[in-house]
């Protein structure tokens, strides 16, 4: 039901753009209007998630502890995993961003036959994970070549490590189908394994469908309906210098592309997807443990009402003398 | 009280998911599961809201009128005060890599145990009230109404939920559950909603100073009883003080190690290390608590507890602070203790008296843990040790949720146990360090009326333990936390009998060879002390 909400609105978006382009004509509308306003939407609304995460203050500082302490001289602290300063912050969180050092730690938990619990090497998640998020990553700078009047080295570079099989006329690309792959792969085990069918909502699914569209979209119209590469250019060039022009000769399938990719940006900041942001803000990583050797800050910390010792002593002042403990007032 | 399913039958856990969705799966509250609902005397002691004595499987929970109001203004205010809670509610992506790391979900099989989901339970109230999108797009983004089920199933859950981080270990954005919990657990405070293993121990703390409600008297007496049983193994009478201005340093652990044993076996070696030492300190009856059950209820309650350590510190004029074995008090005082109550700028940064090591770690906070203290002691060769009096030991260590993931004392603990013991062996890599497993009875969930639950939320640690028992004849579980000194031997009980549990400094006492005593015949507990005819023999 969630799977199917999720594929079907994917489905008539595509069909959306289709019909929008080739039975109305309204190729100003997803060509121009429409992206402007994705990325519109999705620079301020990240700017906005961000905003709003980092308006909240920090009141503790709480970080998950994932290796020795710093204490004594001659005990070896893992800088990395627990760290007491910046530098080692900066490692967690650089291990994290770019090769999400957590989720490489998963484990596979199974109980077995004689009641014995296991524990096995989980690395598929991870894998998909780096696949996806890298190849994405590689992707979106392949494309850069869209809008630059000379195509950077770096970029040229990326695009002949990414095709170096020299398979096919284009050259294939790699990490299209690497794309493709983990996003079926994220799929397949979102309802594949009993629990994560369960845990998962709609709005798993719809992005998704979303970027296996875009994907596909993609390579469909890189190796098979080929469309005016010169022509798209063109079109991207003058939505970049703000010069906007449809030239002709842009294949239908061009239009399903760019519009996934416009509701794309549009869901991102409004969704889970948010977390390209988030990352980089959460506390339990991003702080170093040294709390004894650096005082923490809490901004809203208030006074509150105690049980002071002479209240306390007052109570059980005949007692306390009894048992011999001294007292502060006779 | 329900019975307790023998272990062939707790283990049989199923893993298969409900037919309906969780959403429209209602919470059943099940015997065994859940703990008492707080005493109206226990939340008035501490001026909580809504105080009334209920009962958690009445239909009537006796809430306030304004119940959800209350409710949703806590959520917004929360949301304001914590970029953690704010941050955790948005950028989870249900990748699910947490779900079969809580000991809850492993134990019990409930996908409701699954730290996101547990997380959703919150969250989908949170995208109703909160989001555009969940006030649009509703059920298909996630979202739901906060109705009274709804509100069952965070109490259900939340206090099935022992705080202990292992989840976010995992996470890729470390997303942390506890963090869920303590807020969600926060927010049910606010109707009164707290159980009394909870409310009781931190309404005792805060008139007492100490979890148990041992009164000043008490504490002294029952050090006694300690004194005399060290004077019978030993032969020396220690003589602690109490409440005493100008000592050095001030001894503060969990009242747990003043009670029952094994714990007190544990204050017995804190007792005896210290003379040893000839250590200028204190113990406090005023500040007689290093755990803080306030923590399980709400961060004010918890700074309002924790205040006394400072306070009296301070009345007495000691230098610097040393802290006991245990696990979420030292939570509390690595993340949280400095921020409430500090700066404590009238004490001084440690400095073992000992053999002059400046503990520059604990700089700011001016409290050292004692595992840190005593490693630094034997590293430096202050102490006379003989391990071969532990050789009927044959022993692993537990880390300690907090320990491990609020802190990351790991090599310390171990440290002493190799030099006070000859037999040490580690569970499985993946049930230790930063991924150890609860006791299943953490964050005050260890009451008796929910031994099901402790039993099965024990049940990954139980299960290494015993894996090292039947490879390599295991029979003792040591920590460095007073809740596992109480809550594991009725899990090993059950689990993996025959294997027993003490504290690190149970051990080092045992090994320590104290100037004057006489010929120890027997360990802290009696039990004859190995090899005593040999040693004859070799001499």
């Amino acid at each position: 039901m969630r799977v199917l909400f999720a594929f079907i609105a994917v489905l008539l978006l595509a069909l959306a753009a289709y019909a929008g382009v080739e039975a109305v004509n309204l190729r100003f509308l997803f060509g121009v209007v429409i992206p402007y306003v994705a990325v519109v939407v999705f620079i301020a609304g990240m700017i906005y998630r961000v905003l709003k995460w980092g308006s909240a203050p920090v009141p503790f500082r709480i970080p998950t502890t994932c290796g020795q302490q710093k204490s004594l001289p001659w005990i070896k602290q893992n800088k990395l995993e627990n760290p007491s300063g910046m530098l080692g912050v900066i490692g967690r969180m650089t291990l994290e961003v770019l090769f999400f050092r957590s989720l490489f730690r998963n484990l596979k938990t199974q109980l077995n036959e004689d009641s014995r619990l296991a524990y096995g090497e989980a690395k598929w998640l991870w894998l998909a994970g780096m696949a996806f998020h890298w190849s994405f990553l590689t992707i979106f700078a392949r494309h850069l070549r869209f809008v630059m009047q000379q195509v950077p080295e770096p970029i040229r570079m990326i695009e002949g490590l990414d095709s170096f099989l020299q398979i096919g006329t284009p050259l294939l690309y790699m990490t299209d189908v690497v794309l493709l792959l983990a996003v079926a792969y994220l799929f397949i085990r979102r309802v594949g394994i009993p629990q994560m069918r369960y845990l998962s909502l709609a709005n798993d699914y719809f992005p998704l469908f979303l970027i296996f569209g875009i994907g596909l979209s993609g390579v469909l119209m890189r190796y098979f309906y080929k469309t005016d590469i010169i022509s798209v250019k063109v079109l991207a060039m003058g939505l970049v210098s703000f010069k906007p022009s449809i030239p002709e000769g842009i294949g239908v399938i061009f239009y399903i592309h760019f519009f996934l990719l416009s509701v794309l940006l549009i869901y991102f900041p409004f969704s889970k997807l948010a977390h390209l942001g988030g990352v980089f803000m959460s506390p339990t990583r991003n702080l170093a443990n040294n709390n004894r050797m650096k005082r923490h800050i809490n901004p809203w910390n208030y006074p509150v009402h105690v049980h002071t010792y002479a209240e306390y002593e007052d109570e059980f002042r005949e007692k306390m003398k009894k048992a011999g403990l001294p007292v502060e007032k006779e | 009280m329900a019975k307790l399913p023998k272990p062939e039958e707790l283990s049989k856990i199923d893993f298969t998911p409900p037919k309906t969705s969780w959403m429209d799966t209602p919470v059943t509250i099940k015997e065994g599961m859940f703990c008492h609902g707080a005493k109206q005397k226990s939340l008035e002691i501490v001026g909580f809201p809504n105080a009334r004595d209920w009962r958690p499987l009445d239909a009537d929970w006796k809430l306030p009128e304004n119940w959800k109001e209350i409710l949703l203004e806590g959520i917004a205010d929360r949301l304001e005060k914590y970029r953690s809670f704010r941050l955790f509610m948005d950028i989870c992506v249900r990748c699910g890599a947490c779900a079969d790391k809580c000991h809850f979900f492993i134990g019990t099989g409930d996908p409701k145990n699954m730290p996101v989901l547990r997380a959703e339970l919150i969250r989908s109230v949170y995208r109703k009230e909160f989001t555009a999108a969940g006030k649009i797009f509703g059920k298909m983004a996630g979202a739901r109404e906060l109705t009274l089920d709804v509100l069952k199933e965070w109490w259900y859950y939340f206090f099935q939920c022992t705080e202990c981080r292992r989840c976010s270990v995992f996470c890729p954005y470390g997303i942390d559950q506890a963090e869920i919990t303590i807020i969600g657990r926060e927010l049910l405070n606010e109707l009164g909603l707290n159980i009394d293993w909870i409310a009781g121990p931190a309404a005792a703390c805060y008139m007492k100073g100490n979890h148990l409600g041992l009164e000043p008297h008490t504490i002294t007496s029952n050090l006694e009883y300690m004194l005399d049983d060290i004077e019978t193994i030993t032969g020396k009478r220690i003589k602690p003080s109490f409440n005493r201005k100008g000592a050095e340093i001030l001894f503060v652990t969990p009242s747990g190690d003043l009670f029952a044993d094994p714990g007190t076996y544990t204050a017995m070696g804190y007792l005896m290390l210290f003379e040893e030492l000839g250590l200028d300190y204190t113990w406090s009856t005023y500040a007689s608590e290093g755990g803080n059950f306030g923590f399980f209820t709400t961060n004010e309650l918890a700074k309002r507890l924790n205040s006394k350590i400072y306070n009296e510190a301070r009345r007495l004029g000691v230098k610097y602070i040393i802290g006991g074995e245990c696990g979420h008090m030292w939570r509390v005082l690595n993340q949280y203790m400095d921020t409430w109550n500090g700066p404590a700028d009238f004490l001084e940064v440690p400095k073992s008296p000992i053999t002059g090591t400046v503990f520059e770690n604990a700089r700011s906070t001016k409290m050292i843990h004692i595992a840190e203290f005593t490693a630094d002691l034997i590293k430096n060769n202050k102490l006379k040790l003989d391990p071969r009096r532990n050789d009927h030991l044959k022993v692993t260590f537990h880390d300690s949720c907090n320990t491990a993931r609020g802190m990351g004392i790991l090599e310390e603990p171990r440290y002493i146990i190799n030099k006070v013991c000859n037999h040490f062996t580690e569970m499985p890599e993946d049930t230790i360090r930063e991924k150890t497993f609860c006791c299943g009875s953490g964050s005050g969930l260890n009451a008796s009326e929910d031994m099901d639950l402790r039993m099965k939320g024990g049940f990954p640690r139980a299960n290494a333990v015993k894996f090292v028992r039947d490879h390599y004849g295991v029979n003792m579980l040591a920590n460095i936390c007073a809740i596992d000194r109480a809550a594991l031997p009725p899990l090993m009980d059950y689990w993996v009998p025959g294997v027993k549990v003490t504290g690190v400094h149970e051990l080092v006492a045992n090994a320590l060879i104290m100037k004057g005593e006489k010929e120890r015949t027997t360990d802290l507990r009696g039990e004859p002390l190995p090899g005593i005819g040999q040693k004859e023999e070799k001499a």
